[in-house]
């Protein structure tokens, strides 16, 4: 899912007052599940929508984005096989992603 | 994202225009970022004016083709990334006829983010509430339908009606458009009838090459929902440019 189509409920979650985070794929390696520039919105409760790969890292890109909601400060974090995290989050399709995650406004 | 930024994004995403954000994904300034459109107007500030300009040529280089991209950029002896996104309106899909397949293709179309537009001078027949989805409805004749529908480079029109008074006019309109798929339902037999028509009225043999008819791949379904998957998975293969052969072919 790309900016556009995320556009909708982030405006929403934003109406009822939540913050959100963005992350965003900015890097692949070898055969990554989602193309770049795919996005996933997070709310600050946890709540998602949009994905940057196949299931396999959303849970860790969401721990992420509660602390970049937390500092303001913007992040880019690597996920893929030579990460322990993320091989046990299964991200099994053997190629790597980096994801940037940043808080809206 | 600066609030200025998401406004300025927001905006151009629900006028339909394509602008590209660049943001600075590592190095000096992390999160700092530039909207570029088309024509170089920019707002936001990536760190120092010289970055501002270096990203500014280079959105413009990745916007025609709505491409995403990393680039790294020197700042006072420092490297910064920069990350590329073009973010542009869906593809739009115009249906000629409101017949039974074309329900079914506004659903998948409408899944795999088209907007979809539903022409029939039968205006009785759009109104069925199975259309109900299509983002918009017109009931006039192909040649002035297909004018308020807009077709562009972006733009997929399927001719369904199967009645040649609706599907040669709408034909005629797009064969010289810019469209970027054209397909046409019906069998090969009354395709060949239809291809005499249009040579008869001046369409040359490269206008009408254009042309994907029988409309869709070969899935071998005869049912409606069948054939508009057909029709859909062609359309999904044309717009990656690929022909829609298995991932097994050679």
């Amino acid at each position: 899912m790309m900016m556009r189509q995320l556009l909708e409920q982030i405006e929403s979650w934003r109406s009822q007052g939540s913050a959100v985070a963005l992350a965003t794929v900015v890097e692949v390696w070898g055969s990554a599940p989602r193309p770049l520039g795919s996005k996933m919105a997070i709310r600050d409760d946890g709540e998602m929508a949009g994905s940057v790969s196949g299931g396999c890292v959303e849970a860790a890109v969401c721990q992420e984005a509660e602390m970049v909601l937390a500092s303001g400060d913007a992040k880019l974090v690597r996920y893929g096989v030579a990460d322990e995290d993320a091989w046990s989050l299964g991200l099994s399709c053997g190629g790597q992603i980096e994801v940037f995650i940043e808080r809206l406004c | 994202m600066q609030e200025i930024v998401f406004e300025a994004l927001r905006r151009s995403i629900l006028d339909k225009d394509v602008v590209a954000l660049a943001t600075v994904v590592a190095g000096p300034g992390v999160g700092c970022q530039l909207l570029v459109w088309p024509g170089g107007q920019t707002l936001g500030d990536l760190g120092s004016p010289r970055l501002n300009q270096r990203a500014a040529l280079y959105a413009d280089r990745l916007i025609p083709d709505h491409k995403c991209g990393r680039k790294a950029f020197d700042r006072e002896a420092q490297s910064v990334d920069v990350f590329f996104e073009v973010v542009a309106p869906p593809p739009k899909l115009v249906i000629v006829g409101a017949v039974h397949v074309a329900a079914h293709l506004l659903q998948f179309a409408r899944e795999l983010g088209f907007e979809t537009v539903l022409v029939d001078p039968r205006s009785a027949l759009l109104k069925q509430e199975r259309f109900a989805g299509a983002d918009r409805r017109i009931g006039t004749w192909p040649k002035e339908a297909l004018l308020e529908a807009g077709i562009d480079d972006s733009t997929f029109v399927a001719v369904l009606s199967h009645d040649p008074k609706i599907d040669l006019p709408a034909l005629e309109s797009v064969l010289r458009s810019p469209a970027r798929y054209i397909g046409v339902l019906g069998s090969k037999k009354s395709h060949q009838k239809r291809l005499a028509t249009l040579q008869e009225r001046g369409f040359s043999e490269e206008e009408l090459g254009r042309l994907h008819a029988p409309i869709g791949l070969d899935l071998g379904g005869r049912r409606a929902q069948e054939i508009a998957l057909a029709i859909a998975a062609q359309m999904v293969a044309v717009h990656h440019r690929r022909t829609g052969a298995p991932n097994d072919a050679d």
